[in-house]
C-alpha cells in the first residue's frame, strides 16, 4: 500500500472498501457512452473544416442524400438564429455558421442506417471554402496587426485607460483583467533580489480515453432524450436546449458511465447535432461517437499561455512583491482560464504587494474547455520556476522559502479573500519529513520541488436520500462517478445513518429525477454531493426519530439516533428498547408514509486544497531525455473519505502534469492544421515512462464539511510542471522556460549552455 | 458493399455474423455481437482499450478486420471471469482501486492476463513494458501495477 498517515475517528469514513460499481467495470458490463443502443437507431458522422480559418461559401449535400440509407443532413441552417453571449459561442462551436474558425470545426452532419454509411455520406458532402488568414500561436495572436479571428470582438475596456493598447489594434484580445493589492513598485524596492522571466506553456488535451459519445432522440415537438458520457447531465440539457432553442424540461438526459473527463466533458461539443439529426429524421434515435482525431481536433484542449512574472525577495527568502502578466489563448472563443491562472498564481504565499494583469486572446484553435484546475498549472509553472531560481541564487532551501512565505488561516490571499483553515504549512512540513528527500542523487540527477493550489468549487447541488422499505438506504445523486464517487458517498451516508456500507445504494440519476446539478467538476463531487447527501440523511434520521417518538408516546426531542437506531435520550425520556432503521422502515407505510430527505442548495463551505510535489529526475546529456526516478505528492485532503481514491487523484494528477511537462503539446503546422491528432503523436505518459507515485495524505479538516472533506481532484496537476522544470535545472543546470521539456529542447538547452 | 459471413469462437462460444470487409473485429464484437466490453479509445492501435486475444495472441481489435476472425478463437474481457468467480486480476483491480473511470480496465485486464499466462512472475519493469501499449489517463498506473503484482503473487500461490 502507498504510504499514508491516516488516523480515523470514524467507523467507515476513511476506510477502503471495494467500490460498488467495481464488478460491472471489471467484467465489461458497465455501459459507457458508446455502449448504448436503441431500436431503429441511426448513426451519425460529422463533416469538419480542413482549414484553420475559412469562409464557407457553399454546402452541397445532394450526393450524400442520394445514397440509399442516408436519412438526414443538418447544417447551421437547421439551428435557430439570434443567440447571444455564451449560448451563441456554444452554438457556433457545435456547428459553424458562415466561417470555419479552426481545423476540425464542424460544418455539417449526416445520419444514416450504419456507421460506415454515415462516414461514406460525410465524404460526399461538398463544402466550398475561401481560405482566410489565420493565427494559432498565443503571442502572434496578441501582436498588433495579427489576423482577426473574429473581427469586431476586441475589448480593451481595462487597458485602454492606461496601457499602450490602442483600441482594436490588438484585434484578438477579448478580455482584460487587472487586480491586486499593495504597492508593487515599493515592494520591489524593498527586496534584496528582483528577478523576472517569461514562460510559455503549450495547449494540452485532457486526453480521456473515452471519446465523446451520445445517443440523441428528439421529435418534431422539441421533446427528446439523450444518453451521453458527460460530467454533468444538467449542463448537457441546458446547453443543448439553448443551442436548439427548445425548452430544457423537454429534454431528459441520462449520463452513461464516463471514461474520464478532467473538465473536458463539462460542456457540449456535438450533442445538439445528434438531436437535430434525430428531429430531421422523423425522431429516430441517432448515435454519434467521435473518433480520436475528432476529439483532439475539436474538443477540449486547454489554453496555451505566455507569461511574464516578476518577483522581489529578501535575503532570507521573504517575498516582498510580485507581478504577473499572463496572456492566454483559448481558441476561437472567449474563455481561456487566464483569470483562474492569475487567481492561483501566488495563492500559496503571503504577499503584501501583488499585481495581476491578464489577456484573454482568440486564436484559430478549438474552443478550450476546462482541464483539471484550469489555468493553475500554467501559472504555477511560471511562478514556481522563478521562485526556485531565486531561492537557488540566494542559496536557500526551496522548501524553506515556501514555508517562510506560506499562507495560513487568517492570511489575506493574493487574490483577495482571507483564508479560513487551510493546510499548506502542514503539507510543507510533511514534505520536509519524507524519506524521499534524503535519497542521495547521482550525476545528471536532480531534485525539484513545487507547490500548488486549487480553491475548489461548491456549485448548484441536488441530492435525495430515501429510507428503503427493508431498512437500507437509496441515494440519488446528479454528479457522475468518474473515480469512486459512489463509494465515497455510500461511506458518508452509511456513517451518518450508522448502517453498513453495503446497505447504501448510490445511483447517479437522470435529469428528470432531481433538481439541477452542476457537473462533477471543480473538485466538488465528493465535497458537495457528499455534504448534500449527509444533510439529506440527517433529515431522514429526524423523521425516523419522530416515528419512534410517536410510537413511544414521547417528544421527538427526547429521542436520539445512535448506531442505526432510535433510542430514548437519557433515563428521563423513558425506557424503550432501541428501534432500528430496519424496524422503522418496515412499518413506515403505516406510520406516516415513505421517509426521504433531500437537499437543494448552492453549496457553501468549500475548503481549498494545497499540495507540494517533489520529483527526482535523471537527464541524459546525450539525448536530452528526462527520466522520472522518484515522485512524491503531499496534499491536504481535509479528510480522505476513501483514501485509495484520494491517492488515485494525487497520482493521476501528477502523471497528467508530468505528461504536460515533458511530452504533450498541440503541434500546428504553418497551414494551421493540427499535426498530431492521434495518440501515437500526441503522446501521453505510458506505464513504462514512470515509477510508482508516492503519496502522503495530509488531513487538516475543512470546517465547512460534516466530515472535513476538501475537494482533492485538481490540485495535483498544478505542481508537476514547475517541479519537473526545477529538477531538470538541478540536474543539468539549464532553466527550461517553454513547455514541453522534450528531449530536443532539453538537449538544445544543454548544448547552448556548453557553448555559451 | 457485399458482406462476408464469418464464423468464429468468442469466449468459447461459436458465433457468426455478417461483416463488411472494412469493419474491424472491434466493430463486429461491439455492433454485431453486442459485446461492448472492449472499448474504442483511438482506433489506431495506440491505446489498448480494445485489447483481445486471437488464438492466444494479444492484439488491438481495432487493427484486426472482422473477417480475419474466421475460424479463430477470440477471448475478450467478458470471458475472463469463470461464471460468478472473478479472475484474481479482476478482484485485485477492485481491491487496489486500480480503476478510476474504468474505461481502460477491460484492455488492461486482457493484456495483464495474457502476460501472466506467459510469465507468472514478472518484475515491475516487465509489467510496465508489457502494459505500455495500454493507456490509462486516470490512475498514473501505480495502482494498476500493484494490482497486477498482487494478482500474480496470488496466482503463484505466494500471497
Ligand atoms: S482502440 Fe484499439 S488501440 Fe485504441
Ligand atoms: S481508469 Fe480512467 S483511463 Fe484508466
Amino acid at each position: 500500500m502507498p504510504k499514508d498517515e491516516l488516523k480515523s475517528e470514524y467507523k467507515l469514513v476513511g476506510t477502503r472498501p471495494d467500490r460498488p460499481d467495481g464488478l460491472d467495470k471489471v467484467t465489461g458490463r458497465a455501459r459507457y457512452g458508446a455502449d448504448f443502443s436503441m431500436p431503429g437507431m441511426l448513426f451519425a458522422a460529422v463533416v469538419r473544416s480542413p482549414h484553420a480559418h475559412a469562409k464557407i461559401l457553399k454546402i452541397d449535400a445532394s450526393k450524400a442524400l442520394a445514397l440509399e440509407g442516408v436519412k438526414a443532413v443538418v447544417t447551421r441552417a437547421d439551428f435557430p438564429d439570434g443567440l447571444t453571449g455564451e449560448d451563441w459561442n456554444l452554438q457556433e462551436n457545435t456547428i459553424a455558421n458562415d466561417t470555419a474558425l479552426y481545423d476540425g470545426h464542424a460544418v455539417a452532419a449526416v445520419a444514416a442506417t450504419s456507421a460506415l454509411l454515415a462516414r461514406d455520406a460525410a465524404k460526399l458532402i461538398e463544402v466550398e471554402y475561401q481560405v482566410l488568414p489565420h493565427v494559432t500561436d498565443v503571442d502572434e495572436a496578441f501582436a498588433p496587426g495579427a489576423p482577426a479571428v473574429r473581427p469586431g470582438s476586441a475589448d480593451h475596456s481595462v487597458s485602454s485607460r492606461e496601457v499602450d493598447l490602442p483600441d482594436n489594434v490588438r484585434h484578438n484580445v477579448v478580455r482584460e483583467i487587472e487586480f491586486g493589492h499593495g504597492d508593487v513598485e515599493a515592494g520591489f524596492a524593498e527586496a534584496d533580489l528582483v528577478r523576472e522571466g517569461t514562460y510559455k506553456t503549450e495547449a494540452t488535451h485532457q486526453g480521456y480515453i473515452e471519446p465523446h459519445a451520445c445517443v440523441g432522440q428528439m421529435g418534431a415537438d422539441g421533446r427528446g432524450e439523450m444518453w451521453v458520457c458527460t460530467q454533468g447531465q444538467w449542463f448537457i440539457r441546458k446547453f443543448c436546449a439553448a443551442v436548439l432553442g427548445i425548452e430544457a424540461s423537454g429534454l431528459r438526459v441520462t449520463a452513461s458511465e464516463i471514461g474520464g473527463g478532467f473538465g473536458g466533458k463539462t460542456t457540449i461539443f456535438m450533442e445538439p447535432l445528434a438531436l437535430a439529426l434525430s428531429r430531421k429524421a422523423g425522431g429516430r434515435p441517432v448515435k454519434l461517437v467521435m473518433t480520436r482525431s475528432e476529439v483532439l481536433r475539436a474538443t477540449g484542449p486547454t489554453a496555451s499561455a505566455s507569461m511574464d512574472v516578476k518577483i522581489g525577495m529578501k535575503k532570507d527568502g521573504t517575498l516582498t512583491a510580485a507581478r504577473a502578466v499572463f496572456r492566454m489563448q483559448g481558441g476561437a472563443f472567449p474563455g481561456s482560464p487566464v483569470d483562474l491562472a492569475l487567481t492561483c498564481a501566488f495563492a500559496s504565499y503571503k504577499l503584501p504587494n501583488v499585481e495581476h494583469i491578464g489577456y484573454d486572446i482568440l486564436a484559430n484553435r478549438p474552443k478550450c474547455a476546462a482541464y483539471r484546475a484550469p489555468g493553475a498549472p500554467m501559472g504555477a509553472f511560471a511562478v514556481e520556476s522563478l521562485i526556485d531560481e531565486m531561492a537557488r541564487e540566494l542559496g536557500l532551501d526551496p522548501l524553506d522559502v515556501r514555508l517562510k512565505n506560506a499562507v495560513a488561516e487568517g492570511d489575506k490571499s493574493s487574490y483577495g479573500p482571507t483564508y479560513n483553515r487551510i493546510g499548506l504549512v502542514e503539507v510543507l512540513e510533511a514534505t520536509k519529513a519524507h524519506p524521499n528527500l534524503s535519497v542521495p542523487l547521482g550525476p545528471n540527477q536532480g531534485r525539484g520541488v513545487a507547490t500548488g493550489f486549487w480553491f475548489n468549487h461548491g456549485g448548484e447541488t441536488s441530492v435525495s436520500v430515501s429510507v428503503t422499505e427493508d431498512g437500507t438506504a437509496t441515494v440519488s445523486i446528479g454528479t457522475p462517478d468518474i473515480g469512486g464517487l459512489r463509494a465515497s458517498i455510500a461511506l458518508m451516508v452509511a456513517e451518518t445513518f450508522g448502517i453498513g456500507y453495503d446497505d447504501v445504494r448510490v445511483n447517479v440519476v437522470e435529469t428528470g429525477a432531481l433538481g439541477f446539478n452542476e457537473p462533477s467538476h471543480g473538485s466538488r463531487a465528493t465535497f458537495a454531493s457528499g455534504k448534500a447527501a449527509v444533510t439529506s440523511a440527517q433529515s431522514c434520521i429526524k423523521q425516523m426519530c419522530q416515528r419512534a417518538a410517536d410510537k413511544w408516546g414521547i417528544d421527538a426531542e427526547a429521542v436520539e439516533w445512535v448506531d442505526g437506531a432510535a433510542q430514548p435520550a437519557g433515563p428521563n425520556a423513558g425506557k424503550f428498547p432501541p428501534m432500528t432503521m430496519k424496524e422503522i422502515a418496515e412499518t413506515m407505510g403505516a406510520t406516516g408514509g415513505p421517509i426521504s430527505g433531500h437537499n437543494e442548495t448552492t453549496m457553501d463551505g468549500v475548503g481549498a486544497s494545497f499540495g507540494t510535489h517533489v520529483v527526482d529526475v535523471e537527464v541524459d546529456p546525450e539525448t536530452g531525455r528526462t527520466t522520472i526516478l522518484r515522485y512524491l505528492v503531499v496534499q491536504d485532503a481535509g479528510k480522505a473519505v476513501h483514501p485509495s481514491y484520494v491517492e488515485g487523484q494525487y497520482q493521476g494528477g501528477a502523471v497528467q502534469g508530468i505528461g504536460w511537462a515533458l511530452n504533450e503539446e498541440y503541434v500546428y503546422g504553418k497551414d494551421g492544421r493540427l499535426q498530431n491528432p492521434i495518440f501515437l503523436d500526441y503522446r501521453v505518459p505510458v506505464a513504462s515512462d514512470l515509477p510508482m507515485i508516492d503519496t502522503v495524505i495530509v488531513e487538516v479538516p475543512n470546517p465547512g464539511h460534516p466530515y472535513g472533506v476538501r475537494g482533492v481532484g485538481e490540485t495535483g496537476i498544478t505542481p508537476p510542471l514547475p517541479a519537473v522544470a526545477n529538477a531538470i535545472a538541478d540536474a543539468v543546470g539549464v532553466r527550461m522556460k517553454h513547455l514541453p521539456m522534450n528531449p530536443p529542447k532539453v538537449l538544445a538547452a544543454i548544448k547552448a549552455k556548453a557553448n555559451g | 458493399m457485399t458482406k462476408v459471413h464469418v464464423t468464429t469462437t468468442v469466449n468459447g462460444e461459436e458465433v457468426e455474423f455478417l461483416a463488411d470487409p472494412r469493419e474491424t473485429l472491434l466493430d463486429c464484437l461491439r455492433d454485431k455481437l453486442d459485446m461492448t466490453g472492449a472499448k474504442e479509445g483511438c482506433g489506431t492501435g495506440d491505446c489498448g482499450a480494445c485489447s483481445v486475444t486471437v488464438d492466444g495472441t494479444l492484439v488491438c481489435s481495432c487493427l484486426v478486420l472482422g473477417v480475419e476472425a474466421q475460424g479463430k478463437k477470440v477471448e475478450t474481457v467478458e470471458g475472463i471471469a469463470d461464471g460468478e468467480e472473478l479472475h484474481p486480476l479482476q478482484r485485485k483491480f477492485i481491491e487496489h482501486a486500480a480503476l478510476q473511470c474504468g474505461i481502460c480496465t477491460p484492455g488492461f485486464l486482457v493484456a495483464a492476463k495474457n502476460l501472466l499466462e506467459k510469465n507468472p512472475d514478472p518484475t515491475e519493469t516487465e509489467i510496465r513494458y508489457w502494459l505500455a501499449g495500454n493507456l490509462c489517463r486516470c490512475t498514473g498506473y501505480d495502482k494498476i501495477i500493484r494490482a497486477v503484482q498482487d494478482a500474480a503473487a496470488e496466482m503463484r500461490g505466494a500471497a
